[in-house]
């Protein structure tokens, strides 16, 4: 049995598990795993260096940097801000969806507005609790961590499977060479309209959900205080 | 000299080329202004990595495939040993940006979109190709911030790119890495070694079935690494390729659904402290896991559905 081949998985699962640096693992795999497959130092090195010069579409990201940092320079954040800003006297819950249709329209075009640090935190949050308290109501602790967890939810959801939709974007680019290390060519176009629907979908789950919870949460942290309002 | 001057070779290739080389050389830009900065803690370790690595952008395809292998194996080295550092950066302040708003306003979404519609634009349109597209996006987007504004010089551009790519430091090669293991796991023979050991409990040739232990496993895979891209490359060579795509499958379809049920276990774990753990700490939670309890119903959701959509458009 060729088992020993495996090898060089197992070195990436423990790895990778263990935290271990990234380029030391994979480094690693590749190093047992072309000696255990007969390979040999010469082979490695020339798959290797072959395969990382036909791959390097991969770091179209670096031709990105030379306008995302000047954009965030002449202040796209600002006007993101400006832009979700235009949604008022809402809920928490409406306040994450609208953040999750922004987010999610964005990513399709690999723009993003800084994270959680950069946009959840001063941006999102802060709207959502005005929400609450622009309905007379106090923050509840309990509640205001439900409302960080569903924002950063929205803010992972829409941008893994909206980023997607970026054509050129690495998810593509890396599906595109595995392929056709199996002998499969595809066009990176195709890989992206294949993802529109799941795309759609995964925002729109988001939304349901998290308005779902939000309305729950609200229920269960205020609805006693209206039922006394209206006795 | 020749490659360009190659009437054979496509203009598409050429001027994909021509966006290596650029590339190239923001990224030596960024090795040689490493080297010279005397704020950086690792002048020499920081200038090794992003000097070899844009070389092999830059020049990688006029240069022997053993050389670039040894070039890979030298810019790991200082990456693996902790000494790829950030030097001075110049943050924009928030009185910048927000001045820059004042100025510019709403305006400023234009060359933000400019370059994922050039990216479709030529895809659909032209034979070109996406990232020749990419390639000129931004060379518009550049050209509208220019117009903007008089303080974005040539050189604001690259000192940005520089600090971002700093930022990201050696993870930059990350993909590119993955995907050489794909070809080395590929070469080694390892897909089959896999294929052979799935072969005992998934039936050979009920693609469903494939898909369903694909899809699983993706996810699986990256709750326990934490990364999609790491399992997307093992997966698909093992499973992924002779369980699904030797029966006929779409490998569109399949290939890229798979990455995105990886997705559905990068929402489930902790090992993707990214995603869910860093951002508890920036909002203060309280529960370290505050953030993927927020997530298993989606992500659960996600996996049934793209399990769904695989099987019905195969």
């Amino acid at each position: 049995m060729d088992l020993i081949k495996l090898l060089g998985i197992l070195i990436v699962v423990i790895g990778f598990a263990l935290k271990k640096d990234s380029i030391l693992i994979i480094l690693c795999a590749a190093i047992v795993t072309a000696l255990v497959g007969g390979l040999g130092i010469t082979g490695l090195l020339e798959i290797l260096g072959e395969s990382f010069v036909s791959n390097r579409s991969m770091a179209i990201f670096i031709l990105i940097m030379l306008v995302t940092g000047t954009l965030e320079r002449n202040g796209l954040k600002e006007a993101a801000a400006n832009l979700i800003g235009k949604v008022k006297g809402a809920s928490p819950g409406k306040v994450i969806g609208a953040y999750g249709v922004m987010r999610g329209i964005f990513a399709a075009f690999n723009v993003s507005f800084g994270g959680v640090a950069g946009f959840v935190r001063p941006i999102i949050m802060p709207m959502a609790t005005g929400a609450i308290e622009a309905s007379g109501k106090e923050v509840n602790e309990d509640y205001l961590e439900e409302i960080k967890g569903m924002s950063s939810g929205m803010e992972n959801i829409a941008w893994f499977f909206c980023q997607v939709l970026f054509v050129g974007g690495g998810g593509g680019l890396l599906v595109q060479s595995t392929l056709a290390s199996l002998g499969y060519n595809v066009e990176l176009i195709d890989l992206v309209k294949v993802e529109i629907p799941v795309g759609i979908i995964a925002v729109i789950v988001a939304i349901v959900y998290y308005n779902l919870k939000d309305k729950k949460l609200n229920k269960k942290y205020y609805g006693s205080q209206r039922e006394e309002e209206k006795a | 000299m020749t490659f360009f001057m190659n009437p054979e070779v496509a203009l598409g290739t050429k001027l994909l080329e021509v966006i290596y080389i650029v590339m190239g050389l923001v990224t030596l830009y960024t090795g040689i202004k490493n080297i010279n900065d005397k704020e950086n803690p690792s002048r020499i370790g920081t200038g090794i990595f992003w000097c070899s690595l844009g070389i092999v952008l830059a020049f990688g395809r006029w240069i022997p495939k053993i050389i670039n292998g040894i070039l890979i194996i030298i810019m790991t080295i200082p990456s693996i040993l902790n000494k790829v550092k950030i030097g001075k950066q110049d943050n924009p302040t928030q009185e910048e940006s927000k001045a820059a708003f004042n100025k510019i306003g709403m305006k400023i979404f234009i060359p933000a979109l400019t370059i994922g519609i050039f990216a479709i634009i030529f895809a659909i349109f032209t034979n070109l190709g996406a990232l020749v597209g990419i390639g000129v996006g931004i060379i518009v987007s550049i050209a509208l911030l220019m117009v903007y504004s008089s303080e974005n010089k040539f050189n604001v551009f690259l000192k940005d790119s520089e600090r971002l790519l700093s930022t990201v430091g050696p993870l930059s090669m990350l993909p590119m890495l993955l995907a050489s293991l794909g070809a080395i796991f590929t070469a080694a023979g390892v897909g089959n070694v896999i294929a052979s050991l799935v072969g005992n409990i998934v039936p050979q040739g009920n693609v469903n079935a494939g898909i369903v232990v694909y899809a699983i496993g993706m996810m699986l895979f990256t709750m326990i690494m934490g990364n999609a891209f790491a399992a997307i490359t093992v997966m698909t060579v093992g499973i992924g390729g002779p369980f699904v795509l030797a029966y006929g499958a779409d490998p569109v379809l399949i290939g890229m659904i798979g990455l995105t049920a990886g997705y559905c276990g990068t929402l489930c774990t902790p090992m993707a402290a990214n995603f869910n753990i860093v951002p508890v700490a920036m909002l203060d939670m309280k529960d370290r896991m505050g953030v993927i309890k927020n997530q298993v119903v989606p992500a659960l959701i996600m996996i049934v559905f793209q399990i769904i959509y695989m099987i019905a458009l195969k």
